[in-house]
């Protein structure tokens, strides 16, 4: 029988490119290869910074001189060379724009093909975009509205400049320029990215979305975000990334951090789908990610991510939960599929009484990829009856693939409720063989599948980003069951 | 040893001719024939191991079920090519034995699924919201299926009674060109029997065909069926009429045997 067989998939997804492999091409200025104290000097310069900006910088780089690259992930690879990497590019003409129609066509053309054009996205109303462009924002709209409320959204480079007291008072609070290696080298060297701040008892009236994407080849990233929301206020914040297919490795080692004062609320979702590689393993975006939330009294801050691009992923969105009665949330879905590694997961640590954290983990492998789930609950002494609950659930697609899971739970105080579940599950030729009965072909019915199996996480993204993020999963697992 | 089941053989929506299957190197069916035409239901009864869920697998298509020989035509096409998708998408249906679950995929969001690739396969718009919830409300009362059981995930913590709806439910959906009943009777107590038996029947026309698989005569009673047939060691041996279920209920089957072997 002609039946469409495990071969013909795996072939498929072999010979199947990066749906978004393209390249554009904008005049970009990039500095030479390589860096020392005067190339972060001179990114320092280039945009303008204050000395004790400048300061900041290389102090950063002077503890990351002395640090290892961390060696303890589940994921092998071959380090970077750090000193091979030009850490500034932005693109030549930077257009000061007011509205959307004076953006570089071709941009604009690169946007369409991502499905997520400026159009689309103006007239999606609610959605303030802040676009970020090999490292340099080109566009910002819904500026005005939200300037109304006294919420800022803007580059971080503007708002060193506009609002240095708010940058310079939580910049590093709670990730420090010498947290670990890559968030120490993005503290020496970052381009650009996005500054939030959201005023006392202000509900912010839309989401605020941000696409990050590599343009220049050989060219690392290093993007900021710092998100402040004063006391009793809310904002939700919409992260997504797509890269075009390279040759070579490139190295995006974010930082982002939150901070959640008395009753704020922050809600942070991401959809990560950078370059991952071909069928190989060649190539692909090394993705060595630092984000962290800082919750005071009665504060909440929830992660939730859909992660499917990156030839390696190194992250761990992270709450510290020091207020009374603040809650963490982790809501998370890694898809890895041929030679795709992820080790990723999240860091509840409990300071005050009564705080709560709540890890929900979705892992799913196919191909030859390994997915790991690393995950920490920390209950110390002072936090009175703290509470978590964790499930961390795997699904297999073939026999090629791996999943692990690495809890690690340190309780120092015995009115602690600490739960944790773990399920390991495959997609089976009978659930497949029902769907094709139903007139539902394979792929489609993996998708199905799989959305059905990560429902719990993506019921947790704001609407826009849920179809995105879907789709995203159909796209990375096309022709993966084995 | 068969009869034909009516005069017009060209017009057959279902031929099987000397099929010749197996499993794992193990023969199970050993040429086979079966005729069924539009608005008939046929009964295939018979021992266990007689390859009777097999037969039903090898029409909707699974992979590891090989056919050595023979043909297997659905409206004159054959289809023994076909990947099972395919199958569908011209009208097989086979209502599962043991049906799948599928977590975290409710119901209306599977049945909607499957309505729209069998558009799409036919070049067709997807349904549009509107008409799709119509139709879930119409075939939901059919079936006296409680709305709030639409919502719950695929087969997931279903009682046997409630797989054995839904799947006359998706058959009511999808509204098939033939159905294949496999066991559908299986686990369904006798109020969910009568439900079943009777949504089937409200779904039966001029146009579509329906073979029921079962070891019990109960479900005939209440699915009347036009012919019987009694599939032995992978062949059909007897065929009659429904007296036929009544009298292997009454008999067993040990008496075909003995007739075979006369």
């Amino acid at each position: 029988m002609s039946k469409y067989t495990e071969d013909d998939l795996r072939e498929e997804l072999e010979t199947k490119e990066y749906e978004y492999g393209f390249y554009t091409d904008i005049e970009s200025e990039t500095f030479a290869k390589g860096l020392n104290e005067d190339v972060v000097r001179a990114i320092s310069k280039k945009k303008n910074e204050p000395k004790w900006m400048t300061d900041w910088r290389l102090e950063a780089f002077r503890v990351w001189s002395k640090m290892e690259e961390p060696e303890w992930a589940n994921v092998s690879y071959k380090k970077p060379e750090f000193q091979e990497i030009a850490y500034y590019s932005a693109p030549k003409q930077k257009p000061k724009l007011n509205n959307i129609d004076e953006v570089d066509p071709d941009l604009l053309a690169t946007f369409e093909k991502l499905g997520i054009s400026l159009e689309e996205q103006k007239r999606l109303a609610n959605v303030a975009v802040d676009i970020v462009v090999d490292s340099v924002s080109v566009a910002t709209t819904f500026k005005k509205t939200l300037g109304e409320k006294g919420i800022i959204f803007m580059p971080i480079s503007e708002a060193i400049q506009e609002h240095p007291e708010l940058v310079k008072k939580y910049l590093g609070t709670v990730v420090p320029t010498s947290d670990n290696f890559y968030a120490a080298l993005n503290s020496a060297v970052f381009s650009d990215g996005s500054f939030c701040y959201i005023p006392k008892g202000v509900r912010c009236p839309m989401e605020l979305s941000t696409y990050f994407r590599i343009n220049e080849g050989g060219t690392g990233q290093f993007e900021r975000t710092l998100v402040v929301a004063d006391k009793g206020s809310f904002v939700s914040y919409l992260e997504g990334c797509t890269a075009p297919s390279r040759d070579e490795n490139q190295l995006h080692a974010a930082v982002v951090e939150l901070i959640a004062l008395d009753d704020a609320e922050i809600k942070y979702s991401t959809v990560q789908n950078w370059y991952p590689g071909n069928n190989e393993g060649k190539g692909g975006v090394y993705n060595f990610v630092t984000k962290r939330g800082l919750c005071e009294t009665n504060a909440k801050i929830s992660w939730t991510q859909v992660e499917t691009g990156s030839a390696i992923t190194w992250k761990y969105p992270s709450c510290i939960l020091k207020g009374n009665n603040s809650v963490g949330e982790f809501y998370s879905i890694a898809v890895t599929n041929n030679y795709q590694q992820a080790d990723t997961g999240t860091k509840m640590i409990h300071l005050g009484k009564n705080t709560k954290s709540t890890i929900i983990s979705k892992g799913i492998s196919a191909g030859k990829s390994q997915n790991s789930y690393r995950g920490l609950v920390q209950i110390n002494s002072r936090a009175e009856n703290a509470r978590n609950f964790s499930q961390c659930d795997s699904l297999l697609m073939g026999n090629k693939c791996g999943a692990h899971t690495f809890p690690y739970i340190e309780v120092k105080n015995k009115t602690a409720q600490v739960e944790h579940e773990a399920t390991t599950s495959k997609i089976g030729e009978e659930q497949l063989f029902y769907c094709n009965q139903r007139g539902i072909d394979t792929e489609k019915a993996i998708a199905l599948i799989v959305n059905g199996f990560s429902k719990e996480v993506l019921n947790k993204l704001p609407m826009e980003f849920a179809v995105e993020a879907q789709k995203l999963l159909e796209i990375s697992l096309e022709g993966s069951v084995g | 040893m068969y009869l034909k089941s009516q005069a017009n053989s060209i017009n057959n929506m279902l031929k099987i001719e000397n099929l010749k299957a197996s499993v794992d190197n193990k023969s199970i069916l050993k040429g086979l024939n079966l005729e069924v035409n539009a608005g008939e239901v046929h009964a295939i009864m018979g021992p266990n191991g007689a390859g009777k869920s097999t037969l039903a697998n090898i029409i909707a298509g699974k992979e590891e079920y090989e056919v050595n020989q023979g043909t297997i035509e659905l409206n004159g096409e054959d289809i023994s090519e076909l990947a099972p998708e395919e199958r569908a998408h011209i009208g097989v249906f086979l209502s599962f034995q043991y049906p799948v679950e599928i977590p975290g995929v409710s119901v209306t969001n599977f049945i909607k699924t499957a309505i729209n690739e069998n558009r799409k396969a036919k070049g067709l718009e997807e349904m549009p919201a509107k008409n799709m919830l119509k139709m879930i409300r119409e075939k939901s009362e059919l079936l006296e299926i409680d709305r709030k059981f639409l919502s719950r995930s695929l087969n997931e913590g279903f009682s046997g009674g409630e797989k054995k709806r839904n799947e006359i439910f998706q058959m009511a959906m999808l509204e098939p060109k033939l159905a294949i009943l496999d066991e559908t009777d299986s686990g369904l107590d006798i109020d969910a029997l009568r439900i079943v038996a009777n949504g089937v029947n409200k779904l039966k026309s001029k146009d579509n065909a329906v073979i029921v698989i079962t070891h019990y005569q109960r479900l005939l009673d209440y699915i009347v069926p036009d012919f019987v047939h009694v599939l032995h060691d992978g062949k059909i041996v007897k065929t009659g009429d429904a007296s036929l279920a009544l009298e292997l209920e009454a008999r067993g089957y040990d008496w075909i045997k003995e007739e075979m072997i006369s």
